[in-house]
């Protein structure tokens, strides 16, 4: 089933956003799920999420995987926009030029994730930035640590949950580059020389840190004014 | 399910087995072989992988699965950046300023062959052992007289890591545990190339096709097909705001098994 899947989208010559190739690409991600759909109260199995008209749910199957993956982009791309037009006091020259590069993969990730989804994409989050000080090296540095690392996590933790092969190697593509991000922005702010694979997120077996849906919406919620649920990803 | 793992290891040793009788070894079969009909074998057998046996002769597996013989090529590759860094530290090449650098990503090499061997016995499959390398491909390189050559061999080790395993877990996703501790290695190795990477005074991220600065030309296969665009069957640069550089460097591609071979074996020996 899968090798039929995957020859039916290597076929797709289509064009961005020009339908043909983006509906393709949407047959694949499976169940329709609703653009920042409503769930009832009712449903909600967590009480602590207070669950209204206003929060975006992920879906479900594989787009709702895809749209978690474009939520967390959506927060790196703001998060590194406001990092380049901010500038904290002190930025050098490479410091500049990895963040304008790391802004530039972000923008990139989030646009192809909202192109891809199409009609099926969730709509665009409003962030949190307020505990984050732009113009504080530490500060930027530390929630861009903070944001790498739970990138990595969250796409080591999804690929399971991905039913398609051509999705999961997708998501592939993009960890690592979000792998090289963290290493580069721990070997910026910390002085371990060890710290661009510390001990704090690779375990004595030389495995990364890997978090499920839940764990990582909780942690992101901190920059998120939109509320975001994950209930009806897989698991 | 361990009927299945019987199973497929009989299978596998067939055909093992037929490999092992053959006079010629694989790669010399495809040295000897005309261009064209290179390239129609390899696009005949697209996950064909070369291993070595316990004989220390070449022999082919699918990179699509059995699990096991997916895990076995990772270890073999485990096994070859594990011996490097070990050499490397005890070869006194390394610039005192970068030790603490290269004994963290060889400790973290040392325990993936751990892992990955311990994980494909629990499995009920022989891993492979280790074959023997020969870091100066015949004299071609010199990484533990000069820095900058340990260096670049490191970065194309790290490179070729990441794109390794990308192209090895769409052949995992039979075995959760088996994928994500995959997936947890690859991240591993991708943070490993960004520091090697900047100790070279490059990028943390592959730049279209681009080997970087001082990168021996051999390792180009390591860079071949990063300047890809098409992500999902979207032509990235027609939706997005991002130059085609940013767009190549933001997605990391996988790696034809052939291709991770053609490296590998420059550095494993009979």
């Amino acid at each position: 089933m899968f090798k039929q899947k995957s020859e039916e989208l290597n076929l797709i010559n289509g064009s961005g956003l020009v339908s043909p190739s983006r509906r393709k690409f949407l047959m694949y991600a499976g169940a329709a799920v609703v653009t920042s759909s409503v769930v009832m109260a009712g449903c909600n199995k967590d009480d602590d999420d207070d669950i209204d008209a206003d929060t975006v749910d992920l879906g479900s199957g594989d787009t709702g995987i895809l749209n978690y993956a474009y939520a967390l982009e959506q927060l790196e791309a703001a998060f590194y926009a406001k990092v380049v037009a901010e500038e904290y006091s002190g930025m050098t020259a490479s410091e500049r030029q990895i963040l304008n590069d790391i802004e530039k993969h972000e923008r990139a990730h989030a646009e192809f994730f909202k192109a891809a989804l199409g009609s099926n994409a969730i709509v665009a989050l409003q962030v949190d930035f307020s505990s984050i000080n732009f113009s504080n090296r530490a500060s930027v540095l530390g929630a861009a640590k903070t944001f790498e690392d739970l990138g990595v996590s969250a796409y080591n933790g999804a690929g399971k949950l991905l039913v398609s092969a051509d999705f999961l190697t997708l998501a592939g593509k993009i960890v690592s580059v979000e792998a090289r991000h963290a290493a580069a922005i721990r070997s910026m702010l910390d002085s371990d020389p060890k710290s661009f694979a510390g001990d704090d997120v690779v375990d004595a077996n030389g495995l990364d840190v890997v978090r499920t849906p839940p764990q990582v919406l909780d942690l992101a919620k901190t920059y998120l004014k939109t509320k975001v649920s994950g209930n009806n990803l897989p698991s | 399910m361990k009927l299945f793992n019987i199973i497929n290891k009989l299978n596998f040793t067939d055909a093992d087995e037929a490999k092992l009788h053959q006079k010629t070894s694989r790669r010399d079969m495809f040295n000897m072989m005309g261009g064209t009909a290179k390239a129609a074998a390899i696009a005949s057998v697209p996950f064909a992988l070369t291993m070595m046996a316990s004989s220390k002769k070449l022999k082919a597996v699918n990179l699509a699965g059995p699990v096991e013989d997916v895990l076995n090529f990772a270890l073999t590759l485990e096994y070859l950046e594990s011996e490097f860094y070990i050499q490397g530290l005890d070869s006194g090449i390394i610039a005192s300023g970068d030790q603490p650098v290269f004994m963290q990503i060889s400790k973290h090499e040392s325990a993936h062959v751990v892992f990955l061997a311990n994980y494909i016995d629990s499995l009920g499959t022989t891993p492979v052992s280790k074959p023997n390398f020969d870091f100066t491909a015949g004299g071609t390189f010199n990484p533990f007289g000069d820095y900058q050559q340990f260096l670049a061999l490191a970065q194309a080790f790290e490179d070729t890591g990441v794109r390794a395993y990308k192209g090895g877990a769409a052949g995992l996703m039979s075995n959760d545990v088996a994928l994500t501790a995959a997936l947890q290695i690859h991240s591993v190795e991708a943070r490993h190339a960004a520091e090697v990477r900047r100790i070279r005074g490059l990028k943390g991220w592959i730049t279209q096709n681009q080997r970087g600065a001082g990168m021996p030309a051999q390792t180009q296969g390591v860079y071949d097909g990063e300047e890809n665009l098409t992500q999902g069957g979207v032509n990235v640069s027609s939706i997005s705001s991002v130059g085609s550089d940013g767009i190549t460097e933001a997605f990391d591609e996988p790696l034809e098994s052939q291709a991770v071979l053609n490296i590998a074996n420059l550095f494993i020996v009979p």
